[in-house]
């Protein structure tokens, strides 16, 4: 396998390559614009045979993309940020249809205050609308969860579109040495689409997304929701066959580091995952036993699998990259929901951090477990701003 | 359940609505002395109620015709004219 550095950005360029992809429509943003300036280059160069829409918007970026998909074409899109919150009815619209599209998600900060940098907030903010939203943490990662995406979408059990969520600037941009699969190994992995029962066909007509009377609308949502949950055991299976392919696995829905013999937990979703590994490492070294949950699928949410890893760990810090004014964040109340009809439950502290890019460190995530403990024995706030300036006098 | 599609679908089905025509307070009726045949009104209907027969004369299918009055707008030959429906 051809080792190369390549930006977290040419990475998904090179999935959508790599996937044989049919039909590519995007709107230029920043953090996300280099993707599709890559993948333009291919198409031009005649590296990729695929059909590439210049369109007006993310709206209609997310259009053209449904109607490529609904006849049968693999799809590619991506954005970030208010390019997403613009896209959302589309985005909806492709979740319900059940259509397979892929579209790469590089988090940004939502305005205002007006930010380029990287948080959660705008794929979060688009998390019921029947899409499965999977996050990398390194620039491999990235690549193969492309490939894997197309894999897990296509899959005539899901049958869903799939959102691949890197960090804005501190994947899109950082540079790393990447093994690149060859093509031979991708064809054999991803072979051509196959056409799903709904097809728009010609010597078929029938229009789609047509209204369904309330005595037909609540199966759907429920055919939908059933999808999801066999998207999550696809998802373990399609990692395991990629793992036997090419020696990678990620571990499905979750990524557990050190958690064999942890007695307290740090769950994160993200790239700065490597930042928490390394702050485990340390306290491991102070002879806290502690290790690190990467949740790497929010939809379908692992909700059992955490809760079984979790149930042997005493405390669990959730150190969050997004806020949902006055709940206060997506992230920490999923987990605790998760873990709330388990028999035997952590106790659970959440962490608002890196909201608009600021910087958190390996230092930031010690500090977090050490005050989640903390919190535990003298019942502390269960509710913490990392790193905010002023602490609760800003207001 | 399991007969139902992943997601809403509607196949071409002729009337699947209903009579739609029920809802009709005028109705068009053709002259067919100023008719010149040239279909603009079976182009332009909606629903489509007027059905072209085979040597290119019109009718109405008054079954379909929900007396939008668009044909008799658009009639060049000024041949259709939108009659008050009585019960
Ligand atoms: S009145 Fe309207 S619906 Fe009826 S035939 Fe004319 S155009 Fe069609
Ligand atoms: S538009 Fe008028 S003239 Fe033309 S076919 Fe229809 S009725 Fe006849």
């Amino acid at each position: 396998m051809p080792r190369v550095v390549l930006s977290g950005n040419e990475a998904v360029a090179v999935g959508v390559k790599l996937s044989r992809v049919n039909v590519v429509a995007a709107y230029p943003i920043t953090p996300q614009t280099t993707i599709v300036e890559k993948i333009a280059d291919y198409v031009e160069q005649g590296e990729l045979k695929a059909r590439f829409i210049n369109v007006e918007s993310e709206h209609s970026a997310m259009a053209a993309c449904i109607g490529a998909a609904a006849g049968g074409a693999r799809c590619f899109t991506a954005t970030s940020s208010q390019g997403l919150l613009y896209m959302g009815e589309m985005v909806y619209w492709a979740g319900g249809a059940r259509l397979p599209i892929v579209m790469a998600v590089v988090n940004r900060a939502l305005a205002p205050p007006w930010s380029i940098w990287c948080d959660h907030n705008d794929a979060l903010s688009l998390r019921d609308a029947g899409w499965i939203q999977m996050w990398a943490e390194s620039v491999q990662e990235v690549l193969d969860m492309m490939v894997l995406a197309y894999k897990v979408a296509e899959n005539e059990r899901v049958l869903l579109p799939v959102m691949v969520n890197l960090d804005g600037f501190l994947l899109s941009h950082a540079y790393e040495p990447v093994e690149v699969p060859t093509q031979e190994t991708v064809d054999l992995f991803l072979p051509e689409k196959r056409p799903a029962p709904y097809w728009i066909d010609v010597v078929d007509p029938k229009s789609y997304g047509t209204i369904a009377s309330p005595d037909t609308y609540m199966e759907f949502r429920f055919k939908l929701q059933a999808a999801m949950d066999e998207a999550a055991r696809v998802i373990e299976e399609v990692d395991a066959e990629w793992s036997r392919m090419t020696g990678r696995s990620y571990g499905g829905l979750l990524e557990l580091y050190k958690c064999e013999d942890a007695e307290v937990g740090l769950v994160v979703v993200g790239s700065w995952a490597g930042d928490a590994k390394e702050a485990i490492d340390r306290l491991r070294e102070k002879g806290v036993r502690a290790g690190v949950i990467r949740l790497r699928v929010t939809r379908p949410f692992p909700s059992r699998s955490l809760a079984s890893v979790a149930e042997s760990m005493d405390a669990v810090a959730v150190v969050d990259r997004s806020l949902s004014p006055g709940l206060p964040s997506v992230l920490l109340s999923e987990v605790r929901n998760a873990l709330y009809d388990n028999g035997k439950k952590p106790y659970v502290k959440g962490f608002i951090a890196g909201l608009g890019g600021r910087d958190v460190t390996p230092l930031d995530f010690e500090a977090a477990v050490e005050s989640t403990l903390k919190a535990k024995e003298d019942g502390g706030s269960r509710v913490e701003w990392l790193g905010l300036k002023g602490g609760r006098d800003v207001c | 359940m399991s007969n139902l599609p992943l997601t809403a679908i509607a196949y071409p089905a002729k009337g699947s609505a209903g009579r739609t025509g029920l809802w009709r307070t005028e109705r068009p009726v053709i002259n067919y002395e100023r008719c010149v045949k040239c279909l603009i009104c079976w182009l332009y209907c909606p629903e489509p109620a007027v059905v072209r027969r085979g040597d290119d004369s019109v009718e109405i299918d008054y079954d379909y015709c929900k007396g939008c009055g668009i044909c008799a707008n658009e009639c060049p030959a000024k041949a259709i004219t939108m009659v008050e429906e009585v019960s």
